[in-house]
């Protein structure tokens, strides 16, 4: 081969990611779609496909679709329909799938990523609606289907090829998920495969227009391993074609274990669907009242309230993107910040305390029993001076713990902050007397005695007294009594 | 119990009310009838005793307690291919050998709701695919008035058990024609409604743009009454329509003053049995006895109609049989190497020759590449087919033609030729694909003796019009069978027992 191995090349990514709606019922029938339960217990004669069963369709699952397409600029059809999707397997109840071929619900639309130089558009072909098959078992010697999840609705985002590596489709399945979760459409929950993808992925050398042949990755349910395949699978393509060779249209399959992607039998691909109009639905026919008031009840998009939060309240990006990240977070920060002066103080707040908390106790933002305007009434003692910080963490708990108001807290507890100098002078006295050796390190120039004296005093005073008092009255007093 | 067997369902209903019997002597004449006959004809897939028994009890003393449902005792047969709880289901196949349907079909649960009886299940072509019942895994099904002949199909079961007394009534469905032909080969009145006016919820589907649930009985009125408890809305298909159902007998008149009948050319074939033709003719002048006024009207398009039938129809089944794959219900093959080889198995062995023609055969046509030429053209074709029934309705309420071109084909004559088979659904398959009703009402016999079917049509939603098309000549007709070869049958049954 002449330059090969110093060609550069260039990866062409697109995406299609079903995403489950959060419906209380399956989509063409009234059976649940809660996750866990024993296998075959959430099923009924239409979503396993019985002979003579019919569809009858959820209609909230066509407005959360609808929804999810309006909060990323889709056109929404006011005409669209059904049609059956054919092919055989052991997960599929009727084996054909009621599925959008050629009118979605939603059609085009686009998602930003990143900000400034980095920033890019991937731009979505389209949002369709259809039902989710059974999940095959398989046992030591033999095989079943549990047809719980079969039915279940999902919306199907199908993107342009826009990305051009991985941490591109990383960040678009990170910004789909966030925009799905604000638009209250999906649970979003990853381990209960909320959210799967299919990766269409193709290299080819930089400066040439044409595209390069495509693999399909077919049921990625993690973020990272999307991540993890395309290293694998465009390193795999760039090798192929250094080589000279050429890379195969296939249906590929991730093995996290292995590390790669292998192509799948021939038998799970190369799939003829027959796609024709579904005869027993209606068309789906929106009346633009309709789509007005589902409109109107949109909430602000992730990014867009990402930039507000940076204006609005002033806070650094960094903060603004976390607060934003999700979208209850956001709103505890904003209710919180509402009741207070310092919203700077608050998003630090709600940055550590209130996220290591939701972390620890696993329960949602909304859930926890320390309100926003706790928070802010929390940040608002600090500041004026009721209590120091270390005293705040301790009221925080208990707010945690039992809720409440935390100005009443301090005033039952007695943890407001001593800043009568008087007092807290004859704790410095006491923790002179009581370690000489550190007020002689210091006179011997040891600055970092004061330090240990400082926490000395704070200890005596149980935590409450004034730290920046206490600094300020041992610093007199040990350099005043070193010049004396 | 000959006049027991021979009644119609408003006779009775008048003497369930009167007293003259019971409910349980109805089913038990009409399970002896079903002994004395239904070894030589094959009407019937299974019969409930039992239950047939126990259900006719419960109506007499809900009777007794002034229970007056509309249906309250009738015991009524349905055809193997619509779900009733607790029993099998099995479409006449052998794919579905074991499955028990775990629920009712609405025009069923309507039934029961209205007060009937179930009798048993009756025989059919596999998965309503035929028109003689040739195609059934149990076996074929015989014309009460000829035992050499087919009954048609692909409701064969349901109309002879009709014709023969072994039923009052049947629940049948229509997909190119199903419920009319047979009708019209049995001498008996089968009624196939809009589509979308009864639910086809339960109904196991054949083609699901076209398939409807329909009556078959032994008069219009029966009918007309049997059509009123089971029409209507239905939540739970989506395609049923939402609009209102006229009482039972709004309508039925004497008389056809001021009704305008159209004889479309079209239906009226080269080559049709010239006993059938004199047989509607007689039909139509007599329709003018009455007072209608009769025109000849067109309908162009009726000549690709069986063309467009048999790609639209097999298209929908190839998809709606998928199911049929021996994962979840009925019958599996043993031995197969993975879930592939068990598809292939199972259904190699579970499907008869026709079901298998029309499955390869939808499946081609939509195939990738072919799709536009057949299944989209299909449907153009279909949408000129409703248009001509649109421009003949402006100017005529109902029209007349023929069920069929023929009277009933002999047993064989036509199963190794499937087009010259195809060819008989000409008259009836318009119907379906236009969407509209259609009726058929026994309109006299050929030189041998078989009966020949009078078809009325009528535009979407006016069954009214065409019950009283067919009720006025019905009575100006005077009273049709039984079938003379029934003593034969039983003489014959005798012997063998």
């Amino acid at each position: 081969m002449n330059d090969s191995d110093t060609t550069t090349y260039r990866a062409t990514i697109g995406l299609e990611v079903h995403i489950q709606l959060d419906t209380a019922s399956k989509l063409f029938c009234g059976c649940s779609t809660s996750f866990g339960a024993e296998p075959n217990t959430h099923v009924c004669p239409v979503c396993l496909g019985y002979p003579g069963a019919m569809p009858c369709l959820n209609e909230e699952a066509v407005r959360l679709t609808v929804r999810m397409g309006m909060m990323v600029g889709s056109e929404i059809s006011r005409y669209s329909k059904w049609d059956r999707k054919s092919y055989f397997y052991p997960d599929m109840p009727k084996n054909y799938q009621i599925s959008q071929y050629d009118r979605p619900l939603c059609v085009g639309g686009a998602v930003e990523l990143g900000e400034g130089a980095s920033a890019r558009t991937v731009r979505l072909v389209r949002i369709h609606l259809e039902e989710d098959v059974g999940k095959s078992m398989h046992f030591d010697t033999t095989s079943g289907v549990d047809f719980n999840r079969a039915g279940t609705p999902l919306m199907e985002v199908v993107t342009e090829p826009d990305m051009e590596s991985p941490q591109e489709a990383y960040d678009f399945l990170q910004a789909l998920k966030r925009i799905a979760s604000y638009a209250g459409v999906s649970q979003c929950n990853l381990e209960e495969g909320n959210l799967r993808c299919d990766v269409n992925c193709s290299v080819r050398p930089a400066g040439r227009e044409r595209l390069g042949t495509k693999t399909e990755i077919k049921n990625m349910n993690t973020f990272r391993g999307v991540f993890a395949a395309l290293e694998h699978e465009i390193a795999r393509q760039t090798d192929v074609l250094n080589s000279g060779a050429e890379v195969g249209q296939e249906t590929r399959r991730w093995d996290p274990d292995a590390g790669a992607t292998f192509p799948m039998r021939t038998k799970e691909e190369a799939h003829d669907y027959r796609y024709f109009p579904e005869p027993d639905l209606m068309p789906v026919v929106l009346a633009p009242e309709q789509v007005d008031a589902w409109r109107a009840t949109l909430p602000e998009a992730p990014d867009a309230r990402r930039r507000r939060l940076e204006s609005q309240y002033g806070l650094p990006a960094y903060d603004a993107g976390v607060l934003a990240g999700e979208r209850a977070l956001a709103d505890y920060f904003e209710a919180a910040a509402q009741a207070s002066d310092n919203p700077k103080a608050v998003s630090n707040w709600v940055m550590t305390e209130v996220l290591r908390t939701v972390a620890e106790s696993g329960c949602a933002v909304g859930e926890l029993r320390v309100t926003p305007e706790a928070l802010a009434g929390l940040v608002r003692l600090i500041d004026g001076k009721r209590i120091n910080t270390t005293t705040a963490k301790e009221v925080f708990a208990i707010l945690c713990a039992h809720g409440g108001d935390p100005a009443a807290i301090v005033e039952e507890r007695g943890l407001a902050q001593v800043s009568d100098s008087g007092a807290i002078e004859a704790l410095v006295e006491q923790a002179m007397a009581e370690h000489p050796k550190s007020v002689s390190d210091f006179r011997s120039g040891k600055s970092a005695a004061a330090k240990f004296l400082v926490g000395q005093v704070m200890r005596l005073s149980r935590g409450k007294a004034d730290p920046q008092l206490v600094a300020r009255l041992l610093d007199s007093k040990l350099s005043g009594e070193k010049e004396a | 119990m000959e006049s027991i067997s021979q009644m119609t369902v408003a006779d009775a209903l008048d003497a369930l009310e009167g007293g003259a019997c019971r409910s349980e002597e109805l089913v038990d004449a009409l399970l002896r009838k079903i002994d004395a006959v239904d070894g030589v004809l094959g009407a019937y897939v299974s019969v409930d005793r039992e239950g047939a028994r126990e259900a006719a009890r419960a109506a007499d003393r809900a009777r007794a307690a002034g229970d007056r449902r509309p249906l309250l005792g009738v015991p009524i047969a349905v055809k193997d291919v619509l779900n009733v709880r607790g029993q099998p289901c099995s479409c006449a196949s052998r794919i579905l050998h074991g499955y028990v349907s775990p629920y009712d079909a609405t025009a069923v649960a309507r039934l029961r709701e209205a007060g009937a009886v179930f009798l048993g299940r009756t025989n059919m072509d596999e998965f309503a695919m035929g028109s003689t019942n040739e195609n059934s895994s149990v076996g074929l099904t015989r014309n009460p008035w000829d035992t050499d002949c087919v009954p048609g199909g692909s409701s064969g079961g349901s109309a002879a058990a009709v014709a023969a007394g072994e039923a009052l009534a049947a629940l049948g469905s229509d997909t190119g024609g199903s419920i009319r032909l047979p009708a019209s080969f049995c001498g008996c009145v089968g009624l196939k409604p809009t589509y979308g006016r009864v639910s086809r919820y339960g109904l196991v589907a054949f083609a699901s743009s076209l398939d409807q649930v329909g009556p078959l009985t032994r008069t219009v009125r029966d009918a007309a009454l049997l059509f009123a408890c089971i029409a209507g809305r239905d939540p739970l298909d989506a395609t049923s329509l939402d609009a209102p159902v006229p009482p039972a007998c709004a309508g039925l008149t004497e008389d056809l003053k001021g009704t305008t009948l159209g004889l479309p050319a079209e239906y009226f074939v080269d080559g049709m049995d010239e006993d059938v033709r004199r047989s509607v003719m007689q039909a139509v002048a007599c329709c003018q006895d009455l007072g209608a006024e009769v025109r000849e009207v067109s309908l162009p398009h009726t000549r690709y109609a069986v063309a467009t039938y048999y790609v639209i129809a097999p298209a929908e089944a190839s998809a709606n049989l998928a199911r049929f794959d021996g994962v979840r219900y009925g019958f599996r093959a043993e031995g197969a190497a993975d879930p592939i080889d068990m598809y292939g198995k199972t259904r190699a062995a579970g499907f008869g020759p026709e079901v298998k023609r029309r499955i390869i055969l939808g499946t081609y046509v939509l195939s990738s590449g072919y799709y536009d030429a057949y299944y989209l053209s299909a449907q153009k074709v279909r949408t000129l087919i409703r248009r001509d029934f649109e421009e003949v309705f402006a100017e005529c309420d109902a029209l007349l033609a023929p069920a069929c071109p023929s009277a009933a084909y002999r047993i064989g004559e036509r199963v190794d030729d499937p087009l010259r088979m195809y060819l008989g659904d000409i008259c009836t398959v318009t119907a379906n694909l236009a969407g509209i009703c259609g009726l058929s009402v026994p309109c006299g016999l050929t030189g041998s003796g078989l009966p020949v079917g009078l078809q009325i049509l009528g535009p979407a939603l006016e069954e009214p019009k065409i019950l009283r098309v067919g009720h006025a000549y019905e009575r100006a007709r005077g009273p049709f069978g039984p079938p003379p070869a029934l003593d034969g049958i039983r003489r014959k049954t005798a012997q063998t027992q």
